[in-house]
């Protein structure tokens, strides 16, 4: 699953450069939209979905458990 | 009126979170300056979110889009979108552990261990300092224009000089004196509450603003359509032919006025009007611009505030739409405002400064509620006390205890050490922005490109065992120096649209402090096996 999450977000930095819309105004999406804004609106939403699966299936594993190392705890330094 | 004491009302609301937020503190350096690591999911988002977005986007977006169009868009929001999230992913979690493990404060801490080197703290903490500088001012610059474009008229006998206008020097000296208390009082608590608080006013107000301007200019279908007719090329990327004979005409006029100008060398320069559309090599290295937020001091401070790695998922996923939320109304109104005509009048004077396209816009168009209400929200988009925090943060820990010693001072002295310190930084900030007024987005830019820069040695100190000391060294020092090369050659800044080979500087920038990392890792002695083994574990065969 991690080679598609790469694979995603390399598609995501592809579609980002969407030069076909560069000249374009329309089709003017809800009557008010151009297309490049709604392209890159659409990019948008699909960053999240491509980052929720990144979160879903490529969490690290060395992350989920961490404890301070003895005398790096900073409360453990005098008071203010 | 109503407009500067809803401004007043707002300021309040600050200072009375940073007073509330102090009742929770409990006195050690952990809780002032990281809130004791204790940082939940909502709150780190908002915190991010908040930080990453500043003055810049509010006031930069609808600035630029004013002049260039709806293509500001991709080039900022929607890049920061699959970007922010990326750095927050790979860099954010893996620096929260190490802070975590290791008890660090500041990045400098971090980068001393993991490169071996005390000095490396002495080459960066004056480049970091320098480049928060134009991003603490385009913060002051675009908050001050903000207040000075809602108040006109308010005062018409007070302020003869600025059409009755809060003038900038008394706006932004307010600002920046109520951040400072709020900041000094609470620490990065009563940062995090107040950009919890922002960011809830700004997210709100900036879509009923577009829904409130929209009607007073007959609709969503209606604004859109004045802006074809008026000026299509803001709706796309190229400088439509209709537009070319009014383009034509102002650079003429520019040129005229520069020559006089020239002659006289009186005022400040004629600004040369921005030539609409993008340049698509242009556009691709804006991809590399929100790198940065891997390497803001101040966005690190945040990332040792979390609770735990999992608090990042939710900054990960709700970034992209938090700024999708943002952006959107921000660039339709700078479309909409440079471009809307109600009763045969233009809703905002061509000549105005973008920087106060937005604020005249909402004064223009809607009530003085509407328009003091989103004042506030604008002055919510700043990171200042985020910055402000960190400077004393790494003042205090990275350089007068770590060369002095810490025992030979009380930790009050050392906490007002970092106030003046923090002082003067602001105070020269301050000074500069009302003798410099440049564009917001473009100062931004710079600022941008400087922390790029060390984008990839911070990458190799997270994921390449083999990085180096030198190559830290000679990376930092390659990518400060064709920073600055470029940045002067761009008169600091002054020229509009300064590329080089069709591109941002911060390609070249990232290309040299890239190379140069790899280089010289590559030739000189690797790192000791235990500090590897600190950072990456124990090698696979080995364990």
């Amino acid at each position: 699953m991690k080679r598609v999450v790469i694979v995603l977000v390399a598609l995501l930095l592809a579609a980002h450069q969407d030069y076909w819309a560069w000249d374009r105004i329309e089709p003017l999406a809800f009557g008010f939209m151009p297309i490049g804004l709604t392209w890159h609106v659409g990019i948008s939403i699909a960053a999240a979905i491509v980052w929720a699966l990144a979160v879903h299936y490529c969490w690290p594993a060395d992350v989920v458990v961490v404890a301070p190392l003895p005398g790096a705890a900073r409360s453990e330094r005098p008071e203010l | 009126m109503t407009a500067f004491w809803i401004i007043l009302a707002y300021l309040v609301v600050l200072l009375a979170l940073g007073f509330a937020s102090n009742r929770f503190a409990k006195k050690t350096q952990e809780d002032y300056f990281l809130a004791s690591r204790g940082v939940g999911p909502f709150m780190l988002l908002m915190s991010l979110f908040g930080t990453t977005m500043t003055a810049f986007a509010m006031v930069g977006s609808s600035a630029e889009a004013s002049q260039t169009g709806i293509g500001v868009y991709g080039m900022m929001a929607s890049a920061s979108g699959i970007v922010h999230a990326m750095c927050f992913f790979i860099v954010g979690v893996k620096l929260w552990a190490h802070g975590k493990r290791f008890g660090y404060l500041t990045q400098i801490e971090f980068f001393r261990d993991r490169f071996e080197s005390s000095g490396i703290g002495l080459v960066l903490f004056p480049i970091l300092v320098a480049m928060i500088f134009p991003y603490l001012l385009t913060g002051v610059l675009g908050l001050g224009s903000c207040i000075t474009g809602v108040t006109q008229g308010a005062f018409p006998s007070a302020f003869a000089s600025t059409n009755g206008a809060v003038p900038p020097w008394l706006s932004e000296g307010i600002i920046v004196g109520v951040v400072l208390i709020y900041v000094f009082v609470g620490g990065v608590r009563s940062t995090l509450w107040v950009n919890t608080f922002q960011n809830a006013l700004f997210l709100t107000l900036g879509v009923a603003a577009m829904f409130v301007i929209a009607d007073r200019l007959g609709g969503f279908d209606n604004a859109t359509r004045m802006a074809v007719e008026n000026k299509p090329s803001l709706l796309k990327r190229t400088l439509d032919p209709k537009d070319r004979p009014a383009y034509e005409a102002s650079v003429a006029r520019y040129e005229a006025a520069l020559e006089k100008w020239q002659e006289a060398k009186a005022g400040p320069p004629p600004r040369r009007p921005a030539a609409p559309g993008l340049g698509k090599l242009e556009f691709l290295s804006y991809l590399l611009i929100p790198l940065s937020v891997a390497t803001f001091p101040h966005l690190f401070q945040y990332y040792l505030t979390a609770r735990n790695a999992k608090a990042f998922r939710m900054s990960v996923i709700g970034h992209p739409i938090c700024v999708l939320i943002l952006w959107m109304p921000c660039v339709l109104l700078g479309v909409w405002a440079a471009t809307a005509v109600v009763d045969g009048r233009p809703v905002v004077p061509p000549d105005t400064n973008p920087n106060q396209i937005l604020a005249m816009a909402i004064k223009n168009l809607t009530g003085p509620v509407m328009g003091g209400l989103m004042a506030a929200s604008i002055l919510a988009t700043n990171s200042l006390d985020a910055q402000f925090l960190v400077l004393g943060n790494m003042f205090t820990n990275d350089i007068v205890t770590h060369y002095l010693g810490r025992k030979r001072f009380t930790e009050r002295q050392l906490l007002a050490l970092g106030r003046a310190f923090v002082v003067g930084v602001v105070a020269v900030t301050y000074v500069v922005s009302l003798a410099e007024p440049r564009a917001v987005f473009r100062m931004g830019i710079w600022c941008f490109t400087g922390f790029t820069s060390l984008f990839p040695v911070t990458i190799a100190a997270l994921y390449w065992r083999r990085a180096t000391k030198w190559g830290a060294y000679a990376s930092i020092v390659a990518g400060g120096a064709t920073w600055y090369g470029f940045f002067h050659a761009s008169g600091f800044g002054s020229v509009e649209h300064y590329t080089v080979w069709g591109m941002l500087p911060v390609a070249p920038v990232t290309l040299a402090s890239t190379i140069a990392l790899v280089l010289v890792s590559i030739v000189t002695r690797p790192p000791r096996p235990s500090t590897v083994e600190r950072f990456f574990g124990k090698p696979a065969h080995a364990q």
